[in-house]
Order: C-alpha cells, then sequence, then structure tokens
C-alpha cells in the first residue's frame, strides 16, 4: 500500500520518452472548448490590486460551477504593467485593463459565457480614440516580437506541467541526447547570443571558456540582482517563468560539465524568489534537476541565494563575494571567472534573460535565431520602457528597432502631449540620448557610439518636465549610496561628484564645477576598481555632453529651466486665474498662502517650502511653477 | 503581530523564543558560506538583528564576530535596530523618482520627522528607501508592511497611512 | 640568447637553469627578467632603481587589496596595441607584457587619487608629503579631517597574520570605517593587544593606547544620510 501511494506521488520522469508521453497526455486531457481566463499576478499588477481580481474570479468561478466552462490561471507578469490588473480572455485574446473585483461578474456573463467585449475595460488607443479588443491589436503588443515574454501570459508558472505543455524541457531533451556539450556550445556561439546583463559579452566564447576550463568543480550561476533602478525583466522572467531559466541553466551546466548551479536573487523581488523556488522544487520533483537527469548520467542541482539589499553585488566578483558569505566587494580581476570564479572554481555567470534564451536557441537553432536582429547583436531584447510614456511596460524587440519606433510606435508616445527630451538607457552606467538621435538603431554597438549603453535594457522616457541637472544628480547619489566603498576613486569621487551636482542644485554652483566633475570622471574612469565605479559618472558626461545649457542655467542664472530643482523655483498664483477657492491654501502645510474668499490669493516667499502641493491642488491652473 | 507592540515587549518575545532562535542558527551550523541567507531569516522573523543573536551566530557558525558584524552593516537588508510597527518602503527608482518619489520622503520628513532609516518616537512608522522594486510603470511605489501601492503622491499617501496605527 | 635574473643590483646569468619560472616583460622600456608569481608592484619593489610606483593600501605581509589604486600602471598584453589601466599590486607578472609606469595619463590618474585623498585627509603628514611629491596642491572640493583612507592594512594584519580578526571594515561607501563589533571604543578579549595593526598603518591613524590595546581611528562623517544603524552618537557634521 505504502509503495502504492509511493508512486503515485513520485512524479519523476525516468526518460524523454516519459516526458514525451507526460507532455502528450496533458495536451490530450485538456478540454480546448473551455475559455481561458488569464489574469495576470507579477509584481506589478499586484501592485494595482490583481489578488482581489483573482480572488473574485476564483470565487465566482466556484459558486456558478463554472470550471467545466473555464480554464482560469493567474499567469506572470504580462509586462503592460501600467494598466493593470490586466485579464485576458481567450482564445481569441479579449485584452482587459484596469480591472476591478467589481466587474468580474460582468465579465464571466458578458465575455465569457457570451463572447461579447466590456467596452469600458476595453483598451483606448490615444492617437486615434478608438477601443481596441483583442490583444494583438494593441499597438504596444502588435509590435513586439514577444518570443521569451510571450509564455508569460500563457502559463501559471506555479504549475509545471504548464511549462511542459507549452513544450518546456525539450530543448533540454534535446541537448543532452542529441547534441554533446561541443555542439551546444557552437549553437550558442554561432547564434551570436551576447550576455543580456549589461556587458554584452558573446555568451559562446564565455561557455567556451568555461568548458576547456580543467576543473573536477564547475558552477553556474544566474545573476538575477537587477539592481538598474527602472530595469524589471528579470522579475517578470523569474515570476512568470521560472522553467525557461531553469531549463538554461541545465543545459548550460551540461555544456561546461558543472554540477551545481545558484540563482541570486535580489532580496527585493519576493515573489520572483517564491516562484522560483516553486519551480526548483518542481524541477526536481519531474527529475529535472537531481542524479540522472532523464537517463542521461548528468546531474545537476541548483540552490536560491537572496541578496542582501546591494546594487553593487550585480557585479559578478561582488556576486560571488557574497554567494561566499561575505561583504560584497568587487576584486581587481586579472583572472577569468571561467577559470576562478566562485571558491576559485571555473564559474559560469549570465544573467537571467540571456539564460531564457538558452532553451529558444537550442530548441529553434542558431541559424533561426541569428537570423533576428542586427549584424552584431542577434536576437531579441526585452526593454523596460517606463517614464513619462503613454504605453508603459517591458517591451521584447528584435535588436536594431529605432528608438522613435520605441518610443512613439510601441509606447505611444509622450504622456500629456509634452515634448520628448530625452531617454536615459543601460541604468546608472549609461547616459542620457536627445532627440536628435531618435533614429538610432538599438543595438550593443550602436549606443556606446552616443555615450550610452544598452546595459540591461532599461529605457526611462524623460519630457520636457524633466531637469537633466536632477537626473545627474540622482544617479550620482543613487551610486554613491550602493558604493561599496573598498576603492578610493569610487568612494570619494562620487561623494565630492555629489557634493558639487547639490550645491548646483541648490544654486550654489561656480562654472569650475564643471571641469571639475570632469576631472573627477576621468579618475573614475581609469582607476576605480570594478566596471561599475568605472562607469559610474556617464550620467554627468552625458548629461554635460547633451545638456550643457541647462547646467550653465542653473550655475550662471540660478534658474531651473524645467522647473524641478527645488531651491530654484518659486511658485506664485497668477491673481488673474486665481477664484479665491481656497483649496490652495488648505493644502499648505506651511500656511504660507493667504487670501479671503473669492479673491485672488498670495504665497509668502519667505514661508513657501517649494513642497509643490498648491501646483498639484489648483484646478484652475492659477500657480505658476518658475 | 498586533498593533500594540512596543520594543520591550519584542525583546521579550525575542527571549522567550531563545530556542527557535537556537534552532534557526543551528540549522546553519556546517554552512557558514550562507551566512547572509540566515541573517535574512532572523530579520524577517524578527524584524531586526539583535546584538546577542549576532554573537551566538559567531560561535555556533565559528566565524570571527567582526565578520559577522561587518555583513550585517554591509547590506541594506539587515536592520540592527529593532523597527517600527509599519514599515514604509518609498521606492527611489529612477522611474518613480521621474514621477515625484522624493515628494513623498520629503513628505514623511515633513509629517512625522522621519528620514530614511529612521523611526518614530512612538514606535509607529518606519522609513525605508528602495533603489526600484520593479514596478517601474506604476510609479511612484510605496510598499507598506508588504502591501504595495502604485501611483501614489503626497495626497494618498496620506491617506494611506491613516490606516496603519 | 643570455638570460639573467635581476636580483637587487645583481644580474645573474640563468641561461642554463633550468626548470625556472621565469617570466621576461617590459617595464618603462626596459627588458626584464623575474621569477614568475608575482604582481609587477612586488616585482619592482624587488629591482632597485627599475621604477617606482607609490601604493599605500600594499604591505608584503599580507595579501594586495586594490583598494587605493596608487599603484595604477599602464600595461599591454597584445605587444602595445592597446593599454589598459590595472593595479600593480594585483595584475601578475607575464610573459611579453608591455608596462609603463609613468605616462602622462598615470601621472594625471596619480594626481587625482592623491587629491582626493587630501580633501579627505589633509592634516595626515604622509598625504602631505605624497602630495607635495606629485604637485598637488589644495583640493577644489569639500574638505574633511581624518586619519584613516581605508587601505584596510590593519584589518588584513589582524585577520591573516594574527587570526584574530578583532577588527573589521563595518558599512559601506563614504560611511565605511574600522570598527570592532558593535562599534565598541574599546577592544576586549577578541584583540591580544600585539600592535600589528599600528604597526602596519600607513597614516597612523591607528595607534596603541596605553592600556595596550589600539586606539581606533577617528571618524568624524555624520551617519544622517543612509540613516544609522545603530545607536551610537552622532558626531557634529563635517565636510568629509
Amino acid at each position: 500500500m505504502v509503495e502504492q501511494v509511493r508512486k503515485l506521488l513520485d512524479k519523476k520522469l525516468k526518460n524523454v520518452q516519459e516526458l514525451e508521453k507526460l507532455r502528450k497526455t496533458i495536451l490530450d486531457n485538456r478540454d480546448t472548448s473551455r475559455i481561458t481566463v488569464s489574469v495576470c499576478g507579477g509584481t506589478g499588477c499586484r501592485a494595482s490590486g490583481a489578488e482581489a481580481v483573482v480572488e473574485a474570479f476564483a470565487e465566482e468561478i466556484e459558486k456558478r460551477e463554472l470550471q467545466v466552462k473555464i480554464d482560469f490561471k493567474e499567469t506572470g507578469c504580462h509586462g503592460f504593467c501600467e494598466r493593470g490588473p490586466v485579464v485576458v480572455i481567450g482564445p481569441k485574446k479579449i485584452f482587459y485593463q484596469h480591472v476591478q473585483p467589481e466587474d468580474v461578474q460582468e465579465i464571466i456573463n458578458e465575455t465569457v459565457l457570451q463572447g461579447k467585449a466590456v467596452k469600458r475595460l476595453l483598451y483606448v488607443d490615444p492617437a486615434t480614440g478608438e477601443e481596441i479588443t483583442y490583444e494583438s491589436d494593441v499597438p504596444f503588443y502588435n509590435k513586439q516580437t514577444r518570443l521569451i515574454l510571450g509564455a508569460n501570459g500563457e502559463i501559471d508558472p506555479t504549475d509545471i506541467e504548464q511549462y511542459i505543455a507549452a513544450g518546456g524541457y525539450s530543448a533540454l531533451s534535446k541537448a543532452l541526447f542529441q547534441l554533446n556539450p561541443d555542439k551546444i556550445v557552437n549553437e550558442i556561439t554561432s547564434a551570436g547570443l551576447r550576455g543580456r546583463g549589461g556587458g554584452g559579452f558573446p555568451t559562446g566564447r564565455k561557455w567556451q571558456s568555461c568548458r576547456t576550463s580543467r576543473s573536477d568543480v564547475k558552477y553556474v550561476l544566474c545573476n538575477a540582482d537587477e539592481g538598474d533602478p527602472g530595469a524589471y525583466q528579470d522579475r517578470s522572467i523569474l515570476e512568470g517563468n521560472p522553467h525557461s531559466v531553469i531549463e538554461g541553466m541545465i543545459i548550460g551546466a551540461y555544456a561546461i560539465g558543472a554540477s551545481q548551479g545558484f540563482v541570486y536573487v535580489r532580496n527585493e523581488y519576493p515573489l520572483a524568489v517564491e516562484h522560483a523556488r516553486i519551480a526548483l522544487e518542481q524541477a526536481m520533483d519531474y527529475g529535472f534537476l537531481g542524479e540522472n537527469i532523464l537517463d542521461s548520467g548528468f546531474s545537476f542541482k541548483i540552490t536560491i541565494n537572496k541578496g542582501g539589499g546591494a546594487f553593487v553585488c550585480g557585479e559578478s566578483s561582488a556576486l560571488i563575494a557574497s554567494l561566499e558569505g561575505k561583504i560584497g566587494e568587487p576584486k581587481s580581476k586579472y583572472t577569468h571567472m571561467s577559470e576562478k570564479g566562485l571558491w576559485e572554481k571555473p564559474s559560469l555567470l549570465n544573467n537571467v534573460k540571456t539564460w531564457a534564451n538558452v532553451p529558444l536557441i537550442i530548441n529553434k537553432g542558431a541559424d533561426w535565431y541569428s537570423k533576428i536582429g542586427t549584424a552584431g547583436s542577434k536576437g531579441t531584447m526585452i526593454f523596460s520602457l517606463v517614464g513619462k510614456i503613454n504605453n508603459s511596460g517591458l517591451v521584447e524587440v528584435p535588436m536594431g528597432i529605432t528608438l522613435r519606433e520605441m518610443i512613439y510606435d510601441i509606447g505611444g508616445g509622450i504622456l500629456g502631449g509634452k515634448k520628448f527630451k530625452a531617454v536615459q538607457t543601460g541604468g546608472p552606467s549609461g547616459g542620457c540620448i536627445p532627440e536628435q538621435f531618435l533614429d538610432t538603431h538599438v543595438d550593443f554597438d550602436e549606443l556606446p557610439k552616443l555615450g550610452s549603453m544598452m546595459g540591461s535594457g532599461g529605457m526611462i522616457v524623460m519630457d520636457e518636465d524633466t531637469c537633466m541637472v536632477d537626473v545627474a544628480r540622482y544617479f550620482i547619489n543613487f551610486l554613491k549610496g550602493e558604493s561599496c566603498g573598498k576603492c578610493v576613486p569610487c568612494r570619494e569621487g562620487l561623494a565630492k561628484m555629489s557634493d558639487i551636482l547639490d550645491r548646483i542644485t541648490h544654486g550654489e554652483g561656480k562654472p569650475e564645477d564643471l571641469d571639475t566633475m570632469m576631472d573627477l570622471a576621468e579618475i573614475l574612469n581609469a582607476g576605480a576598481l570594478c566596471a561599475l565605479g568605472r562607469t559610474a559618472a556617464n550620467p554627468v558626461i552625458s548629461t554635460l555632453k547633451y545638456f550643457k545649457d541647462e547646467y550653465m542655467a542653473h550655475i550662471n542664472e540660478k534658474k531651473c529651466p524645467a522647473g524641478v530643482c527645488r531651491e530654484l523655483i518659486q511658485y506664485s498664483i497668477d491673481p488673474e486665474k486665481c477664484t479665491g477657492c481656497g483649496l490652495c491654501a488648505r493644502a499648505c502645510s506651511m500656511n504660507a498662502i493667504s487670501g479671503e474668499k473669492k479673491e485672488p490669493h498670495v504665497v509668502n516667499q519667505n514661508m513657501c517650502i517649494k513642497c509643490g502641493v498648491c501646483y498639484d491642488s489648483c484646478k484652475f491652473g492659477a500657480v505658476i511653477k518658475q | 503581530m498586533d498593533t500594540e507592540l512596543d520594543f520591550d515587549t519584542i525583546r521579550t518575545i525575542i527571549e522567550k523564543n531563545a530556542d527557535k532562535v537556537e534552532s534557526l542558527i543551528d540549522s546553519y551550523v556546517d554552512k557558514k558560506e550562507q551566512l547572509i541567507s540566515l541573517l535574512q531569516d532572523i530579520q524577517s522573523e524578527y524584524n531586526y538583528i539583535p546584538q546577542d543573536v549576532l554573537i551566538k551566530i559567531s560561535q555556533k557558525l565559528d566565524i570571527p564576530l567582526s565578520q559577522v558584524f561587518s555583513v550585517a552593516t554591509f547590506f541594506q537588508a539587515f536592520s540592527l535596530k529593532p523597527r517600527g510597527r509599519h514599515t514604509i518602503t518609498v521606492c527611489l527608482g529612477t522611474a518613480c523618482h521621474v514621477k515625484g518619489g522624493q515628494r513623498l520622503v520629503d513628505k514623511m520628513e515633513r509629517d512625522f520627522g522621519l528620514k530614511p532609516g529612521e523611526t518614530t518616537e512612538d514606535e509607529r512608522f518606519t522609513l525605508e528607501t528602495a533603489n526600484c522594486l520593479g514596478c517601474c510603470a506604476l510609479g511612484p511605489v510605496v510598499v507598506v508592511d508588504g502591501k504595495y501601492e502604485s501611483q501614489v503622491n503626497p495626497e494618498k499617501l496620506e491617506k494611506v497611512l491613516k490606516n496603519y496605527k | 640568447m643570455t638570460k639573467y635574473w635581476i636580483d637587487g643590483e645583481k644580474a645573474i646569468d640563468i641561461s642554463e637553469a633550468d626548470d625556472v619560472n621565469s617570466v621576461s616583460f617590459t617595464i618603462d622600456d626596459k627588458d626584464v627578467v623575474v621569477s614568475g608569481g608575482q604582481s609587477i608592484l612586488e616585482a619592482v619593489q624587488r629591482m632597485s632603481g627599475i621604477a617606482n610606483i607609490p601604493a599605500l593600501c600594499y604591505h608584503p605581509a599580507v595579501r594586495p587589496y586594490g583598494a587605493c589604486r596608487l599603484c595604477t600602471v599602464e600595461a599591454s598584453e597584445d605587444g602595445g596595441k592597446n593599454f589598459k589601466f590595472v593595479a600593480a599590486c594585483l595584475y601578475p607578472v607575464k610573459e611579453g607584457i608591455i608596462v609603463k609606469t609613468s605616462t602622462e595619463k598615470v601621472k594625471k590618474l596619480r594626481k587625482g587619487i592623491i587629491e582626493l585623498l587630501l580633501a579627505r585627509c589633509p592634516n595626515t603628514r604622509i598625504i602631505q608629503e605624497l602630495a607635495a611629491e606629485y604637485g598637488v596642491e589644495k583640493p577644489r572640493f569639500s574638505v574633511g579631517d581624518q586619519d584613516c583612507i581605508l587601505c584596510g592594512l590593519c584589518v588584513r594584519a589582524c585577520q591573516e597574520i594574527i587570526g584574530k580578526s578583532a577588527i573589521s571594515l563595518v558599512n559601506r561607501g563614504i560611511y565605511k570605517e574600522v570598527a570592532a563589533p558593535f562599534y565598541a571604543y574599546e577592544l576586549g578579549e577578541g584583540c591580544i593587544g600585539c600592535g600589528d595593526c599600528a604597526f602596519v598603518c600607513p597614516t597612523g591613524a591607528i595607534t596603541m593606547g596605553d592600556n595596550g590595546k589600539p586606539v581606533l581611528p577617528r571618524v568624524k562623517i555624520p551617519y544622517a544620510e543612509i540613516g544609522a544603524m545603530t545607536s551610537r552618537e552622532k558626531l557634529p557634521a563635517s565636510q568629509g
């Protein structure tokens, strides 16, 4: 009896035939007449209340016993986070945005049972004003090539069988039984895959070095310490499709001969950690991890480690130090990780997005993959398109798309019809790109020519109301706070740069400050210990290159043209527009606004702390910011 | 945890749970490289890491106390002082900053006298900042006791915080 | 070709010797042969008159750390086509590399680092001497008043030579400091009072007190910004 129970609970797939049999069984047993209802359960949609929507659906389906009719699932991040909670009703994929629990009944009655769209939940194209019913017609989606992210909308990441049904682990079977380690490395090399974590290093070359290193023990590492503020693609993949990363890592481990793997996830991504943990357990249960995987003779295990809240741990030697239980201080690396990495053993470290590309390349082949993208940058790239943009979210496009297409065709243009000023790419190590370069093709090699880089894919859109000096100050302060403090150029240099930028944004800048900052930038560039330090001055270099006039306005005229730097702006009330409603006076926490009812109000400049609450609260546009 | 806890009560609970702490540390005895994971477990259990726990870790895992202390002070996730009843984390990632995230931090200072990392006198709130929580399209984002709030402005923040005594 | 082993001022003909792990490379246009397995800085310090590379966080008794970056030199591994900046205390001597220790770029970098150190520690004698040697005058930025340059030699000496690890580098970034556990002002039993920390300290920031225990470097940075993680009294704000 115990044996029978144990056999029932034993899900381990002993070989490829059993895997294929399971895949077929799952697909055969699927009732394709059921209508699929996918609710996005990514962190973004949860922040907008998706959990309540999921509960409402679950309750309603249970109450009305609609399980026979509805295939309901909570999926990973769909990418259009600003429109969450997102619900997609299949098979035609009717796309609903901003769904609330109160809408659930109507959705079931109208859309699921009768196939009719609920108009008020549809996406409206800001350019044409028309309602769009199907996901594939939504401009944000239909210009994307969602090779990696597409699966996020289809599967429940906490159920490995859904991944298997979607073709999961077929790349692993192919790698283990139809290819060999050399062939696998060749495929990755010919595909032209380059690291998606920021460095853009040719992945095949890295795998080859690790493969040829002689050692009894080798490690495979996944860098999920996505620290660039504004980028969250890795979170989305780990939350929404963790098995794609796991499968990639197993293939990589087999190719180089590693037996142990680590996924290093940021502490700030609790849901990603949870889903990765569940996925690893299930992969172990089903025999994709552990001893003698699918009877191949190859054994491999993966452990999850959480970061401790340090951007610097995204740097490879700091990440390794953290895995070894030490503080996250980088080391001067004159020996490659492929020879001496974690515990001085050869280690293969790749980013989440890089790993997620591996099963795709193995399945479809290097020839197919290398046809996508540009000459030097193959495949698709997932960007996080955020900031002052209408359609904000995760965008997956072939390398080589222009900035204009990203921002206007997919992004739908600037929020509120304002004027585009710059797009910041590559995180704190990158730079700001102004309007004249909007037709640049985005890939690993084009952006550095403009003084920026693709980095990890962050793309932050800025408009006329963004102060570029403030942006530089923001990034330098960020880096100063995250600096590990080991080397003099970064620790001291960033602190001094921060002091200077603080003075400039407070109206105390001096003309020689700009030269001083450029000298500091040179010191960082040549002297800093790690790549993060060497690129730390890029926000300043890049904004000085294209927006020097803004710096000069702050220094010479003590003015902030964009109206952001608090010390340099003044809030006053236009007596012509003021209706004397008193809203601003009540909102002001300093009682700095005075005036009689129905009489124009006045701001007392001596008491004003420039918090901007009056500007926000005025319904008549009578508060002037200059 | 109910809302009437103060630092003394927290300390008493920890003392009563000494066994729990012991067994937690014991489970890491031959895994000194997982020091950071252990510190995280303790941090999430007690909302801070007490001094005597750091000393116990050093003894049981055979790591010099100075090194345990270095790790505990290097990483932002660990707090060596007890936190307030409610932790408010304001995201200061680039996207949230561009949409006005700093104003929320300023408001916390105005209304509660709090700078990031500090706790109010009455132990009600602790303010933390995070460098990007990964919800960039929904900024500015604030997390209160693990609950995410999106598109927060100073007014909305005030409303949300009224619910947290 | 005759191979010479340069040992101090002697040049020993080693052409007949076999199984010598020797490495030949070029430094400041001079061809040299040294034993393998050492860093550029170690090799240079053993050959008098070859080059002068300043270094503050290096001491032969402990492992190199690469923190002060003063020992940065330019090195090429492809016969001089491309040069990169490397820390001489950590970069290993390799066959055929070309090293330059005094190019304009290197000199400018050294000046810059010294200027930053002078801004941090304006009243520290060794920093003032370096500033005079490299022509650094008044720093162009806000100036503090510390003695400790966070080279980590004291911490490494206690850890590697003595094995006690009584002190360590805590916090991060600009708030990094040498401290005893829990920021204790006085060291307890963990410290055996050997004085190694004070001995290796390049600036005299850590000294031995009357009670036979070290007096840790003065810290004068306010903790307000990141949020103090300790209940240590906040010192008066300075511009360090």
